[in-house]
């Protein structure tokens, strides 16, 4: 069985600054797996080059084994990737019901219909609802998006990501920014919503990580010093020095 | 919460739609002259026009200076297949030339709007700006087309009066148009609530995250585009089935531009902003324009004021006080909206005496100095008129700000008193 998401020696250059400098990650299905590492290693470049953001300067990025380098966003999107972003990135003119049902229209099918009348579709209500109960916005349904608190818009950052039913989730911090309780009730939400699914998450906050992931990288100045489970990072020397501070 | 949402319930909506009927049937057997039905058949091609800009400002972001484009081109072909039919070499009866229009306008949006819509943003425009440029230097290339500076002339009687309707006296070219207004209208309307329309919205709220939803920005884009250009078609083509003449004009900037003013000023963030937008701008220029040479000055006054002051156009405007006046704070304002029209009332006398007088000036000069303004003997030459117009102009602009002040308090205070009910 190939790995839900695979990274083979891929590398990013900006003129001739290497950020990403061959990275090779191998991530199974239904892991959560954590990428840290100290400010400007890469991390978000990362998510960028994965998600089709930008594109890589060499090697290749498979997604259930298949080849997505090269692909826009959006055709990674329907081959089931999804994505959120670090800073909040969701359509802020629109409610968070058309937030959610905007997420979900092309997994149902419904593409660039304007044959349709969207209100007459039931199922991308009901999965709309769905989602937005889930991330506990349903009392929030028809406020605009802009106005949520910032921990709502995170939440909604979350099911829009979710809302297409990828099967291969990308959160860039997810937590950032947020109190001990948001946080908690943050890592409460991701573990549901990602349940059965392939999970990769960008963070810094260390109980984030150790709580909710499998396995976790390290990234370095572009490249992965170690790849393991949360105790044999937090051991490893190499990683202490590099990120985590001798008091670890 | 500030959220101001136009979505009527369904009797409601009956409502509305039964009082727009009426509203293009009713007016032309009250008003008979031919000037009422010449402003009124603008006003519907206007309607049409500005609603396809909608959609593209308003719905998706995309900021157009070459909208004429669609319409001029839909109009182009409109009156050549008018003039074709006329000498009998094809067969179409006039109330369906609206379709070639709109064929014509979506098939020049498939083809310029894949460039054009390839970009957003500032870029968009740049591009849309150029495209209009090309095809308005078309024009004068292709004389054979375009009919080079006289444009193409056309008589809209052709064939056998259909059911007693001949096209040719203006208030059957009046009905016409308002169906067309109707039809059009009522499909725009049912664009907004549709998956493209939505996600629309969502490219132009963030086109970036849409991408990542699994939508191609630049398909939705040339997708509304195209719609766009149809509709825009169907409003040229109307154009020429009203004046019987299409010019290289209707390709313009000029037209380009108007369009955007009025839909600016109606209100882009709506539905029916546009609605309200080019039933002003057809006032502004009808009716202003038969009164003064001065008219295209007072529209840009009119829209500087409202970029200025009211970016939300006019339908925000009415949104905003019929909320006002649902939570009972309307009838605090009022003395304060008396205050504020009477300052701007002077103000405003002040400008159009101004204004009147330096064109007046500046067209007759001193050959003529004696003219009429506001019903009084006026000598252009003698420096009263002048000392009249600028001391209310200054009066009237103290007195308004100062009004504006006071207003724009209680305004607020209206606000948090709304705030504090809900």
């Amino acid at each position: 069985m190939s790995n839900a998401l695979e990274l083979r020696d891929v590398g990013k250059s900006f003129g001739k600054t290497e950020i990403i400098n061959g990275v090779n990650l191998a991530i199974g299905r239904g892991e959560r797996h954590a990428i840290i590492g100290p400010n400007g290693a890469g991390k978000s470049t990362l998510f960028n080059l994965i998600s089709g953001r930008f594109p890589v300067s060499a090697g290749r990025i498979l997604l259930n084994g298949e080849d997505i380098t090269g692909l826009a966003p959006h055709e990674t999107n329907r081959k089931g990737l999804s994505r959120s972003f670090q800073v909040t990135n969701i359509f802020h003119r629109l409610s968070v019901f058309e937030n959610i049902r905007c997420a979900v229209l092309w997994s149902l099918g419904y593409r660039y219909s304007f044959w349709q009348r969207l209100n007459g579709l039931a199922d991308a209500k009901q999965r709309a609802e769905e989602i937005m109960e889930a991330i506990g916005l349903s009392r929030r349904r028809d406020m605009l998006a802009g106005v949520l608190s910032y921990a709502e818009q995170r939440a909604l950052e979350i099911g829009v990501t979710i809302a297409g039913g990828a099967q291969v989730i990308l959160l860039d911090e997810p937590t950032a920014g947020m109190n001990r309780t948001e946080t908690a009730q943050a890592i409460e939400l991701i573990r549901s919503v990602t349940d059965g699914k392939t999970l990769v998450m960008v963070e810094h906050d260390m109980s984030v990580v150790f709580g909710l992931a499998d396995r976790v990288s390290v990234l370095v100045y572009g490249k992965v010093i170690a790849t393991g489970v949360p105790e044999t990072i937090r051991a490893n020397p190499a990683v202490q020095e590099a990120y985590l501070g001798t008091a670890v | 919460m500030a959220t101001l949402r136009y979505q009527p319930l369904n009797l409601g909506r009956w409502i509305v739609w039964s009082g727009f009927a009426l509203l293009l049937f009713f007016p032309p057997l009250a008003f008979t002259q031919s000037f009422a039905l010449t402003l009124m058949s603008q006003m519907c091609i206007g309607i049409v026009f500005a609603l396809s800009y909608n959609m593209l400002l308003g719905q998706s972001g995309m900021l157009s200076f070459g909208h004429a484009v669609y319409s001029g081109l839909g109009a182009y072909f409109a009156i050549h297949a008018l003039n074709l039919a006329g000498r009998g070499q094809i067969w179409i009866p006039v109330a369906l030339l609206p379709v070639i229009g709109g064929a014509a306008g979506m098939v020049f949006a498939v083809l310029l709007g894949y460039v054009t819509t390839r970009r957003s943003g500032t870029t968009f425009a740049m591009i849309s700006l150029g495209i209009g440029e090309l095809i308005a230097a078309c024009s004068l290339m292709f004389p054979g087309f375009f009919g080079g500076e006289g444009g193409v002339t056309t008589n809209r009687v052709v064939g056998q009066p259909f059911l007693g309707i001949s096209y040719g006296p203006a208030i059957e070219v009046y009905y016409l148009i308002a169906c067309w207004t109707f039809l059009c209208t009522a499909a725009m309307f049912a664009f907004t609530h549709t998956p493209l329309g939505r996600i629309a919205n969502a490219v132009r709220d963030n086109a970036e995250r849409a991408e990542f939803v699994g939508y191609n920005p630049q398909r939705v884009r040339w997708l509304v585009m195209i719609l766009s250009g149809f509709f825009a078609g169907i409003a040229g083509a109307l154009s020429c089935i009203n004046y019987e003449i299409v010019s290289a004009e209707n390709v313009g900037a000029l037209r380009s531009g108007g369009v955007l003013i009025a839909t600016f000023i109606g209100g882009a963030g709506f539905f029916f902003g546009p609605i309200l937008g080019a039933i002003v701008y057809a006032a502004m220029v009808t009716a202003v324009g038969t009164l003064t040479k001065a008219w295209l000055f007072y529209l840009g006054l009119l829209f500087l004021v409202m970029v200025l002051y009211a970016p939300g156009g006019f339908a925000s405007l009415i949104l905003m006080n019929l909320q006002m006046a649902r939570f009972g704070q309307f009838g605090r304002l009022a003395p304060y909206y008396l205050a504020l029209a009477a300052a701007a009332l002077v103000a405003l006398a002040g400008l159009v005496g101004l204004t009147e007088i330096t064109y007046y000036f500046s067209l007759e000069g001193a050959a003529s100095p004696e003219t009429e303004l506001f019903g009084m003997a006026v000598n252009v030459m003698s420096a009263t008129p002048w000392a009249w117009a600028a001391g209310l102009l200054c009066a009237g602009a103290a007195l308004t700000a100062l009004a504006g002040r006071r207003f724009r308090r209680e305004w607020d205070e209206g606000q948090r008193r709304i705030e504090a009910l809900r």
